[in-house]
C-alpha cells in the first residue's frame, strides 16, 4: 500500500468520506436542507480526482495504472463508469430534496447511503480480480438494501427483506461460481484466469471443461440478478414498488450500469477464451428478459411496477450488446457491441431519471403510483407531463432521442454478429412496449383530471428534470461525441 | 482425504442450504440457511487453496473476506426482521405478500 494507490483509489476514498461527513452534519446541523447542497458540492472532490486521473492516463503506455496488489485499475473505462455514477448521483439528490424533506429523521443517513453505494458501483468498475468484485458488489448492495426499507412502513420493508435475502442468495451463487473458476485456474485475477485458461480448455465441452461450466453459469447468475435479467428479475418489481421513489430511481439506472461494467471486465477479460460459449447464453437471457418484461408490463397498473418490468426488459436491450462478442471478429468494427453498452447505458441514465423524477414530482403532490392518478396532468402539469412524454418515447425509442440511438447501436452490433434473430426479438419487442408506454401518455392528456390544483416543481428537482431532458435530446441528436468516448473506455477490454 | 471429499462436503452444505432458503418459512432460518450457502463456499475456496496445485494463500484470504461480509448482512438482515417482526408480529417470509405480480 504505497501514497500512489491511495491516489488510484481516490475517487472512492472521498466519496466515502463525503457520506460520512453528511451522516456527520445530520446530527450537528438544525437545518437540513444543508445536507442536499453538501452531498451535491461535495461531489466535486472525486469529480476532481477522477478528472486528475484520466489525464494522468495519457502518460501511461498501456493506458492503466493497477494498484492495491493487483486488484484495482485505472482505465478509461473505470473512470467512464465514475463519471456516470457521479452524475445520476447528484440528479437524484437534487430530486429527492422535497421527497426528503418529508422525513422525520435520518435525512444524513439516506444521502449518506446513497454515496457509500455509489462508492462501491465505482469500485465495481475499477476491479481486475474476483475477490474485490464480490467486496465491491456487497458494497454496493447493502447500502442499497437499507435504502429500500427506509421508509420504515409495510411496503418499504417488505421490499427491504425481499432485496436482501434474494440478493444475498444471488451472491453465494455468484461466489460459488467464482470458487470454480478460482479452483479451475488457481488464481483470481481476470488477466491470469485470461491467460491460464488458454492452455488447459477442451474444445469438446462446452465452456471448455465442466467445472468452468458451472462455475459461469453461477457466476451469470449471480451478476443477471443484479442487473434484473430474467430469470432472475423476482425482486424487482417489489423492491421498485416499495423503495422510496427517488431510491428506485437511482436502483434501475446505477446499479445497473455498475453491474453492466462488472459483467464487462469479468467475461471479456477473464473469460475472453470461451467468448462464443456464453455469449450464446447471455443472447439467450437478452431474447427471454426483453420478451417477458414486456409482456407483464402491460398489465401493471402501478407506473412505478410498470417501470421496474420495463427495467427488467432494457437489461434485456443491454445484454444484445454483451453478446456482440463476434463483432471483435471482423477488423474495424471491433468495438460496437461493448461500446454500444456504454452509450446505451448513458442514454437509459438519463431517459429513466427523467421518467422518474417527473413521477416523484407528480406523486409527492397526489399521492399515489398509480396511472390512473395521472390523469389530465397535462393540464395540471404542462412541464412535468411533456417531460414525462418525452422520456417516454424516448423509453420507447422513437427518435430523435437517446433510447433510439442506444437501440440503433445495439442492434447494429447484433447484426454484425451474424446474431439477426435477436435483432427480430428486440424490434418486436419494441413494438409490444409501446402498447404500455403510450397508455401512461395517453392518461395524462386524453383523460380529464381528477382536480384542477396545479402542480409546482422546488427549484433543485426542476434543475435536475430540465439536465435531464436536455440529456435525451441531445444524445438523440449528436450521439457522436459519447460514442468516440465510449470507443475509448472499452479498449482496454480488447488486448 | 483428498480435494474431491471437500468438494463433495461443500456441495452437499451448498445444496441444503438452497433447500432451506427455499422451503424454510421463518425469515430468520432463511438467513441461516444462506450462511450454510456461504460456508459451503468457504469449505471450497479453503480445499482449493491447500490442495491446488501449488499451495497458496489466495483461497483463505477470500474466505476471510467472505465471513466478514456476511457478518455485516446479517447485521443488517436482523434490522430489517426486527422491523417486519414490529409490523405484523410475524417473520414467516410466506406472509411477506403485500405486493405480487
Amino acid at each position: 500500500m504505497t501514497l500512489h494507490d491511495l491516489y488510484l483509489l481516490s475517487p472512492e476514498l472521498s466519496l466515502a468520506s463525503l457520506g460520512m461527513v453528511v451522516i456527520i452534519l445530520d446530527m450537528v446541523l438544525r437545518r437540513k436542507g444543508v445536507l442536499a447542497a453538501v452531498s451535491v458540492v461535495g461531489l466535486l472532490a472525486p469529480l476532481a480526482f477522477s478528472i486528475s486521473l484520466w489525464g494522468d492516463l495519457s502518460g501511461e503506455p498501456d493506458g492503466q495504472m493497477v494498484g492495491i496488489f493487483n486488484t484495482l485499475v485505472v482505465d478509461k473505462f473505470s473512470l467512464f463508469f465514475k463519471f456516470l455514477v457521479m452524475g445520476i448521483v447528484a440528479l437524484v439528490v437534487m430530486s429527492s430534496v422535497e421527497y426528503v424533506s418529508r422525513l422525520r429523521q435520518f435525512q444524513g443517513e439516506y444521502y449518506g447511503l446513497m454515496l457509500f453505494s455509489a462508492s462501491g458501483m465505482m469500485l465495481l468498475a475499477a476491479t481486475t480480480d474476483l475477490i474485490s468484485t464480490y467486496v465491491a458488489l456487497e458494497l454496493t448492495t447493502l447500502p442499497l438494501v437499507a435504502l429500500a426499507a427506509f421508509l420504515r412502513d409495510s411496503r418499504s420493508t417488505e421490499a427491504g427483506i425481499k432485496f436482501l435475502l434474494l440478493s444475498a442468495m444471488s451472491s453465494a451463487v455468484l461466489l460459488y461460481g467464482m470458487t470454480l473458476t478460482y479452483g479451475f485456474t488457481g488464481t483470481t485475477q481476470l488477466v491470469e484466469i485470461f491467460e491460464r485458461l488458454g492452455a488447459s480448455l477442451d474444445a469438446t465441452v462446452p465452456f471448455g471443461s465442466h467445472a468452468l461450466f458451472l462455475g459461469v453459469i453461477m457466476i451469470v447468475a449471480g451478476f443477471g440478478f443484479k442487473i434484473a435479467a430474467v430469470p432472475f428479475q423476482m425482486w424487482v418489481p417489489d423492491v421498485y414498488e416499495g423503495a422510496p421513489t427517488p431510491i428506485t430511481a437511482y436502483l434501475s439506472v446505477a446499479s445497473k450500469a455498475a453491474g453492466f461494467a462488472i459483467i464487462l471486465r469479468v467475461f471479456y477479460i477473464g473469460f475472453g477464451e470461451i467468448s462464443l460459449d456464453w455469449a450464446a447464453l447471455f443472447a439467450v437471457l437478452s431474447a427471454v428478459s426483453m420478451t417477458v418484461g414486456n409482456l407483464v408490463a402491460i398489465a401493471q397498473k402501478n407506473i412505478k411496477r410498470m417501470l421496474a418490468y420495463s427495467t427488467i426488459a432494457h437489461a434485456g436491450f443491454l445484454m444484445v450488446g454483451v453478446a456482440s462478442i463476434a463483432a471483435r471478429v471482423p477488423v474495424g468494427e471491433t468495438t460496437l457491441g461493448p461500446s454500444g453498452v456504454l452509450f446505451y447505458l448513458v442514454a437509459y441514465a438519463v431517459t429513466n431519471l427523467a421518467a422518474f423524477f417527473a413521477i416523484i414530482a407528480i406523486s409527492n403532490r397526489t399521492g399515489s403510483d398509480m396511472i390512473s392518478s395521472f390523469a389530465g396532468m397535462g393540464r395540471r402539469a404542462p412541464f412535468l407531463a411533456i417531460i414525462l412524454a418525452f422520456a417516454i418515447v424516448s423509453l420507447l425509442g422513437i427518435p430523435p432521442t437517446a433510447g433510439f440511438m442506444g437501440k440503433l447501436y445495439m442492434f447494429s452490433a447484433a447484426m454484425k454478429s451474424d446474431l439477426a434473430w435477436l435483432v427480430v426479438v428486440g424490434v418486436v419487442n419494441s413494438a409490444i412496449s409501446a402498447y404500455y408506454y403510450l397508455k401512461v401518455i395517453r392518461v395524462m392528456y386524453m383523460v380529464d383530471p381528477e382536480g384542477e390544483e396545479k402542480i409546482h416543481v422546488a427549484y433543485a428537482p426542476q434543475a435536475a428534470l430540465y439536465i435531464t431532458a436536455l440529456g435525451i435530446l441531445a444524445l438523440g441528436i449528436f450521439p457522436g461525441p459519447l460514442m468516440t468516448v465510449a470507443e475509448k473506455a472499452v479498449a482496454v477490454l480488447f488486448r | 482425504m483428498s480435494l474431491i471429499h471437500f468438494q463433495v462436503l461443500s456441495a452437499a452444505l451448498f445444496s441444503i442450504g438452497v433447500y432451506g432458503v427455499l422451503a424454510r418459512r421463518s425469515a430468520v432460518m432463511v438467513l441461516l440457511a444462506l450462511e450454510l450457502m456461504l460456508n459451503a463456499v468457504n469449505v471450497n475456496l479453503i480445499a482449493f487453496a491447500a490442495y491446488g496445485e501449488q499451495v497458496q494463500a489466495t483461497g483463505q484470504v477470500i474466505a476471510i473476506f467472505v465471513i466478514t461480509v456476511a457478518a455485516a448482512e446479517v447485521g443488517l438482515a436482523m434490522a430489517i426482521i426486527l422491523r417486519l417482526f414490529r409490523d405484523r408480529a410475524s417473520v414467516d417470509v410466506d406472509e411477506v405478500d403485500l405486493m405480487k405480480w
